[in-house]
């Protein structure tokens, strides 16, 4: 069935706007506006505010109807599919899957100096109520914090003979956390190690589909929490058991 | 506010009494330590500018020649060269670089001389700091000084002509304080970038070319606006000494510029870092700079609600810090933040508890009071309406620099118009009510006042561990933002060198007397070259 959005009415199209164009306000500003919007597509556009907020910069606040639908049955994407267990389950599954410990090393690697990202996953008290992974009795989980080389990181996962490696990009800009992340994963092929470890990266702009894209066993984005996380480590390792 | 919490004064003492100790004990460590960049920072005052062929900067270069004799500091040998070979600083410092000079001990029968002549230089380099400082006045008295609280925004493009450009619209929209945040990692670098740059990531990299531009784009829109607007970026991290040194000259009016963010945040070496901020802070305190202290970062990693006391113990001890380093009260940004979680029944109550507190604990100082981000949704609605609430905690508690939040905090460095979108929240706010607090008193005993005592209490408990500690220790145990730090970690720390009975640097006593607006307040800087507990 397609869907279009719904403002008050079923398939009224509408849809909100804000943007900014690079034009001083004159007196046919609102034109410039609408006809961008109709260009795009859009009809029945209402300019709301219409503001010259610099000698050479116009923004708008808009409304505007589509007549573009979707039907939700024909998208289809690699989706991470994970049943979220509680912090309980969790650990009662790696204890009778695994029989110890399940090892986690983890950092915000290359020039990224954020730790807010690995420290919501993995530090002791974690985010939005969940505990982090340092918390699970069945994990061994390292916070190894940010700017860490690909090249420690590895190190240290082997050191510790990890389950899995957690990697955390909050900065993206000019991409530059897809060259980190390719980065990584062509140290971990390079010494033929890559197959050891569940790799796992999460950020603002990451996704499961663009993590396998790059070769990442699972990718998380903005709003997961450290129960995803742990839901996912410990039901890939189980399924990997079942397949040794 | 006219009747404002009723705080335990006794506790006010003893949290003072507790950081003044804390510092004194960590300024034994500071007075008997030099570091390459505060070496770099002495050249860069004796004039030495630019880079070598493979964009070293010259003063990375000398120094690194002077290592063996950094225990006397690297001003005698310089200065000594200086005098045999008749040249200025930037010939000398091109000749050590280029192999044609060396570097060496000054034999005793020049030292009179070279010390004589080291001091009138140390004079002209501190009087360049004093004109600029001169000419912010009449740029402020010419152009108009904004209201309070300044209003604050970043840009962060990480081209230095972009950023001038938003700025610029951002000044329009009126923010009265524009910061141009650094590119990512730029504070572990051991020297500061030369020239101007139009690549950074996350930021543009701050240097004394890109200062001078922003400096420019900022005067010209500050006259058309009619308000001086203010330029902000960060003297921290490894080059500390040396970035404060470059915003001294290029006329920027606020540095963030903590006594511990780079230990606890970016693994500097604590050594390093306590040596570095000291003078750092000597020339911000010079130059008329407002230092911004960066206890919000706390609790972006640790609970708002539970460790909120953390913020104010280290409040006082930055502002300890700080007083040893000549900063007067006004030029103290004390840190602290609006980050408690919204779920939180009662959220806003205690963060006005809290905000409240600070005011009252600094009257005299510029509280710099940091927006919501660790909870800031993708709802971008939804977040406009809690940087509302930060909006009036800030007015209704009297702040003096209010770091706007972004309604897209949790999606991307701001565009143009969230800057304006955020401007527009703010001044409606502030504008609105601007006079509510001298309307209302809170009530004894309720809610506030008892979290604000309770707090205090808290902050007086860990300043007297980490008195008895040391601070070094209390590093090592986590006790801020929940982060452990070695003091023989971290990186930098083979720039720390022990100084000599005869280190010899006319620049710390030059920028330490005779300040522009009247004789020191702070308690004289140490000349002990003893170890205290905490250096040990």
């Amino acid at each position: 069935m397609i869907v279009r959005p719904y403002g008050d009415t079923r398939d009224d199209g509408v849809i909100q706007f804000s943007f900014t164009l690079p034009v001083g306000y004159s007196v046919k500003a609102p034109d410039i506006g609408k006809q961008f919007l109709e260009k795009l597509g859009f009809h029945s556009v209402a300019i709301g505010e219409c503001t010259g907020i610099d000698p050479s910069f116009t923004f708008y606040v808009a409304y505007a109807r589509t007549d573009v639908g979707i039907d939700p049955d024909e998208v289809k994407g690699d989706y991470l599919e994970v049943e979220v267990m509680d912090y309980y389950a969790i650990n009662a599954l790696i204890e009778k899957r695994l029989g110890r410990k399940l090892v986690v090393v983890g950092a915000a690697i290359e020039s990224d100096a954020h730790t807010v990202g690995i420290d919501a996953i993995m530090n002791m008290k974690g985010f939005a109520g969940n505990y982090g992974l340092e918390r699970y009795p069945q994990m061994d989980a390292l916070n190894m914090g940010s700017q860490i080389p690909c090249e420690q990181l590895l190190r240290t996962a082997l050191e510790r003979n990890a389950d899995a490696i957690l990697v955390s990009q909050i900065v993206t800009q000019k991409n530059i956390h897809v060259q980190n992340l390719t980065k990584l994963i062509e140290l971990l092929e390079a010494e033929g190690v890559r197959e050891r470890f569940v790799l796992v990266v999460g950020g603002p702009r990451i996704n499961n589909a663009f993590a396998k894209e790059l070769g990442y066993d699972a990718g998380f984005g903005p709003r997961s929490t450290p129960l995803e996380v742990a839901s996912f480590l410990a039901q890939e390792i189980a399924r990997r058991a079942d397949e040794a | 506010m006219t009747d404002a919490f009723h705080l335990d004064e006794a506790l006010v003492t003893r949290a003072r009494t507790a950081a003044e100790s804390i510092a004194d004990d960590i300024q034994q460590h500071i007075d008997a330590h030099t570091t390459d960049s505060t070496e770099r920072a002495t050249l860069r005052l004796l004039g030495v500018v630019g880079v070598n062929e493979i964009d070293v900067p010259l003063v990375n270069v000398v120094v690194e020649h002077a290592h063996p004799l950094l225990g006397g500091g690297v001003t005698a040998p310089f200065v000594d060269l200086m005098l045999q070979t008749g040249q200025g600083a930037q010939e000398v410092a091109e000749g050590v670089a280029g192999g044609a000079l060396a570097l060496a001990p000054v034999p005793t029968e020049r030292r009179v001389g070279v010390e004589k002549r080291a001091a009138e230089l140390a004079r002209e380099g501190v009087a360049a700091i004093d004109a600029v400082r001169r000419r912010r006045e009449e740029l402020v008295a010419t152009s108009g000084e904004p209201l309070r609280p300044y209003v604050y925004v970043i840009v962060a493009t990480g081209d230095i002509h972009e950023d001038v450009l938003q700025a610029k619209a951002a000044a329009r929209a009126g923010a009265d304080v524009v910061a141009v945040i650094r590119t990512t990692a730029q504070s572990l670098l051991d020297y500061v970038p030369y020239g101007l740059t139009t690549e950074g990531f996350g930021g543009t990299y701050a240097t004394q070319e890109n200062f001078r531009l922003m400096r420019e784009g900022l005067d010209e829109v500050g006259a058309e606006v009619g308000r001086y607007i203010r330029l902000c970026n960060y003297a921290s991290g490894l080059c500390m000494p040396e970035i404060a040194y470059m915003g001294s000259i290029e006329r920027l009016d606020m540095m963030l510029n903590d006594c511990m963010y780079g230990i606890i945040f970016r693994n500097i070496n604590m050594r390093r870092t306590f040596v570095d901020q000291y003078l750092a802070r000597l020339l911000n305190a010079r130059a008329g700079i407002i230092i911004n202290t960066g206890e919000d970062n706390y609790l972006t990693t640790a609970d708002a609600f539970s460790k909120g006391y953390t913020v104010i113990a280290s409040d006082f001890i930055n502002e300890a810090f700080a007083l040893r380093a000549n900063l007067e009260k006004w030029q103290m940004g004390i840190g602290h933040a609006f980050e408690i979680d919204p779920a939180t029944p009662d959220q806003v109550v205690y963060q006005i508890a809290d905000a409240q507190l600070v005011r009252q604990l600094f009257p005299e100082a510029s509280p710099k009071y940091m927006p919501p981000t660790k909870y800031m949704p993708g709802d971008i609605f939804q977040g406009h309406v809690i940087d509302a609430m930060f909006n009036f905690t800030g007015i209704f508690t009297g702040q003096d620099v209010m770091l706007l939040g972004m309604l897209t905090e949790a999606l991307h460095t701001p565009l143009l118009q969230d800057r304006y979108a955020s401007i527009r929240n703010a001044k409606y706010i502030f504008e609105a009510c601007r006079h509510l607090r001298d309307e209302v008193t809170f009530k004894p005993g309720g809610i506030m006042e008892t979290r604000a005592n309770d707090v205090l209490a808290k902050a007086v408990d860990q300043l007297e561990e980490v008195e008895d500690m040391g601070l070094f220790e209390a590093l090592s145990r986590g006790e801020f933002a929940d982060v452990v730090r070695d003091p023989d970690g971290g990186r930098g720390a083979e720039g720390v060198f022990g100084r000599d009975d005869d280190y010899f640097n006319p620049f710390f006593a030059e920028l330490r007397e005779g300040r522009m607006s009247g004789p020191p307040t702070g308690p004289p800087p140490g000349n002990s070259v003893a170890q205290g507990k905490g250096a040990s």
